[in-house]
């Protein structure tokens, strides 16, 4: 079965290939058939490979495909690695992907079928990419994976080209993603340079022989990708601009799966990550910098989609604190609950838009309760998910990720729980303005309103079921011994994420119950006073003071645009007008002189047998002169 | 009587010549000048020829002769070139009915 490993992404390749190649032949039917059942057999495929490696004693195993670059001493094999990290991966993209593939045929149903066809071309083409991600058994295959995410990335933001913002905003996602990935790519280099391999195994199996310096250097650049990618400051800002895509690859794209390429693969590598320190606090420095800038911004937003955007910024920036204190299982527990309950918060926004006729503003709409009792209720489900209220999903994988941080230092925790209620009051400021209250749309928006037809209520139930109940996986050891699955399953791969004296082995058993209690009492209080709070009177004003920079987002974009996006313009035009006037002018010149030239010359043809004659005595007497005084 | 006397005499034929070529416009006249350019050079090479034969006779009897073959190519050659090239002018004359060489630039348009 594993060695059947291969078929797991072909499978959505070739559905990028029939819809991309056919995609003007296709029925709209036919289409989605085809994009959503090869990712329903990659699942299943993934299921099948699951139940083998979930057996005790499994040994990580590496399929080698074929030999991809072969120079000198360097075999770089195109090789899949078959672990339980990987697995799990597998699993959350292809299930995930699979639901959002769903829904996406019946919320994208207005496009016309060439549009459509491409559209799930994409999307295919972009879980392949992932695929090759997470499967890869070495870095360069890794490298191959995070490319083609960022490409698909880029065509799906820019789904709607007509659209010069949406342009625009996917253009935004690929420069920010290249500016990370040159960081990845020296990373690589570095990597081959260093130890001379970049498969996993032989990197990993290196690392104890190489000196801190260079692993905090390459750790480093790696995690300079990983901001890129993960969307880290100081490179967030392409996230909350990405939601120009259609709602779905939010979803699948920008909120379970992509972002989080950052966090598998510091978790892929932490061997290298535990013996660099300074980088481990680096990454939770600035992750947990990101978790708390994101969290404010997101307080006054009042799109539905960019709530969601920065709320995704600042999950993510909590699982690079989990990496950053040592709790790769915890981060990895949080990118699969996130992936659930992001997921299903965007595909419920996706319903409330869809719903609305387009509209994203929450401002405008109050009172979706009645009109959608699925996605509302779904939605909920997503809220107290993501607030970490228990016994809901984000309780657990937050607070491991926050014990661990206790145990490295009180501080980390204390900004962490802080960042914690900020999520519980916006998500449910978000609740509250749209679903309780009354309807503050226009009349036709009213009349229009209607709950979402099957194919998008049926992934929403299942994954707020998965939101619900996926944090059971992962009980932590203080509330019920050797109750923490996915740390069990995951030892393999991520030895020493608990047990070697990282994180949560150092606390007391009653310091974690403790904490426990207190940030979920935090989270619940938090939750009902937002709630409370925006049920009946929402903002809806212009927000004033303070309130004006966050919804400004801290003004990061204009000073991005002044500090690096104007200075570079100017180069710009420097290097246009160097290219026009010195460079063109030269070759131009060169050009204009030869034909000026000849059109003098051309004169002296005067037909005249006599200038002819003169012409050659003189000549003849120059080279006289010449041979008698000149030349010696 | 010294080369030198020989060489200046040829030199001024030369230049007449020259002078003749560029400022005439007549091109009978333009080939008498043609004429006296090249005989200015005969005359040197017989001058030339000459003075060799006196100094080199000793060890070589033919010395210089070959000099004076060679006038005999020239005139040759100019006797030939003279014929072909009255015969240009005569034809240039019924033409045109002038033989001003000028008119030769004709050709350009």
């Amino acid at each position: 079965m594993i060695n059947l490993v291969w078929l797991v992404p072909v499978l959505p390749l070739a559905g990028f290939l029939i819809n991309g190649l056919f995609r003007n032949s296709l029925s709209k039917g036919m289409t989605g058939v085809v994009g959503c059942g090869v990712l329903l057999a990659s699942f299943i495929l993934s299921l099948l490979i699951f139940g083998q490696v979930r057996q005790e004693g499994f040994e990580a195993v590496t399929v080698t495909l074929f030999d991809f670059i072969s120079v000198d001493k360097l075999h770089i094999p195109f090789a899949f690695q078959v672990d339980q990290l990987s697995v799990l991966f597998l699993l959350i993209i292809t299930g995930v992907g699979f639901l959002i593939h769903l829904y996406s045929t019946s919320y994208m149903h207005e496009e016309e079928a060439p549009h459509f066809a491409r559209y799930f071309s994409y999307l295919n083409l972009f879980v392949f990419s992932m695929l090759l991600l997470v499967l890869g058994a070495n870095f360069v295959i890794l490298f191959i994976g995070w490319e083609g995410v960022g490409l698909c990335s880029y065509l799906l933001i820019g789904y709607w080209f007509k659209n010069i913002e949406y342009g625009n905003a996917a253009k935004k996602a690929f420069i920010m993603n290249r500016i990370g990935d040159l960081g990845f790519l020296i990373a690589i280099f570095w990597m081959i340079n260093q130890f001379g391999s970049v498969s996993f195994t032989e990197v990993f199996g290196g690392a104890s022989g190489a000196s801190v310096g260079v692993l905090t250097g390459i750790t480093l650049l790696l995690f300079v990708g990983a901001t890129g990618k993960s969307a880290q400051i100081p490179l967030y800002t392409w996230l909350p601009d990405a939601m120009a895509g259609p709602t779905p690859v939010s979803a699948l794209i920008h909120a379970a799966t992509m972002v989080t390429a950052g966090i598998y693969m510091i978790a892929r590598s932490h061997v290298l990550y535990s013996l660099a320190p300074v980088t481990q606090t680096v990454v939770a420095v600035i992750g947990l910098a990101t978790a708390l800038f994101a969290a404010t911004i997101a307080l006054k937003q009042n799109d539905i989609k960019k709530v969601l955007a920065y709320s995704t910024v600042s999950q993510l920036g909590y699982m690079f604190l989990g990496l950053g204190v040592g709790a790769y299982t915890g981060a990895v527990f949080h990118v699969m609950t996130h992936a659930f309950f992001k997921a299903l918060l965007f595909l419920g926004a996706g319903s409330v838009i869809h719903a609305m006729g387009g509209e994203q503003d929450i401002r405008k709409m109050g009172g979706l309760r009645k009109a959608l009792p699925v996605t509302s209720l779904t939605f909920f489900i997503g809220c107290v998910a993501i607030a970490g209220i228990p016994p809901f999903s984000g309780f657990f994988s937050k607070d491991e990720i926050l014990a661990a941080a206790f145990a490295k230092s009180p501080v980390y925790y204390g900004i962490g729980l802080f960042t914690a209620m900020l999520t519980a009051f916006y998500m449910f400021r978000l609740f509250a303005t749209t679903f309780s209250g009354h309807f503050r749309g226009t009349h036709d928006q009213e009349h229009h309103l209607h709950e979402s037809p099957s194919s998008m209520t049926i992934p929403l139930i299942v994954l707020a079921i998965l939101a619900a109940v996926s944090g059971f996986l992962g009980i932590p050891e203080a509330l019920m011994p050797h109750a923490h699955w996915l740390e069990h399953f995951l030892s393999p791969v991520l030895a020493g994420g608990g047990s070697e004296g990282h994180g949560v082995a150092e606390i007391s058993r009653g310091t974690e119950v403790g904490l426990m209690v207190l940030s979920a009492a935090l989270a619940l209080i938090v939750s009902f006073w937002a709630w409370s709070k925006f049920k009946s009177k929402p903002e809806v004003g212009e927000p004033a003071g303070f309130g004006k920079v966050l919804a400004n987002k801290w003004y990061v974009d204009e000073l991005y645009r002044a500090i690096i996006i104007r200075p570079l313009n100017v180069l710009g035009k420097f290097f246009v007008w160097l290219e026009k006037w010195v460079i063109d002018g030269a070759v131009n010149g060169t050009g204009r002189l030869v034909q000026y030239g000849g059109r003098q010359l051309r004169l002296l043809q005067s037909g005249q047998v006599g200038g002819y004659v003169l012409l050659m005595v003189i000549g003849i007497l120059a080279l006289f002169l010449v041979e008698l005084f000149v030349k010696k | 009587m010294p080369i030198n006397y020989y060489i200046f005499l040829a030199l001024a034929l030369f230049c007449i010549g020259v002078a003749g070529v560029l400022t005439r416009r007549n091109a009978i006249i333009i080939f008498m000048c043609i004429e006296l350019m090249l005989n200015a050079v005969n005359l040197l090479l017989v001058a030339f020829s000459k003075m060799h034969q006196h100094t080199l006779a000793v060890t070589n009897p033919n010395a210089g002769i070959d000099g004076q073959l060679f006038v005999f190519f020239i005139m040759v050659v100019a006797a030939a070139e003279v014929s072909v090239g009255l015969a240009i002018i005569v034809m240039m004359y019924r033409n045109t009915h002038s033989i001003d060489v000028n008119f030769l630039n004709r050709l350009k348009h």
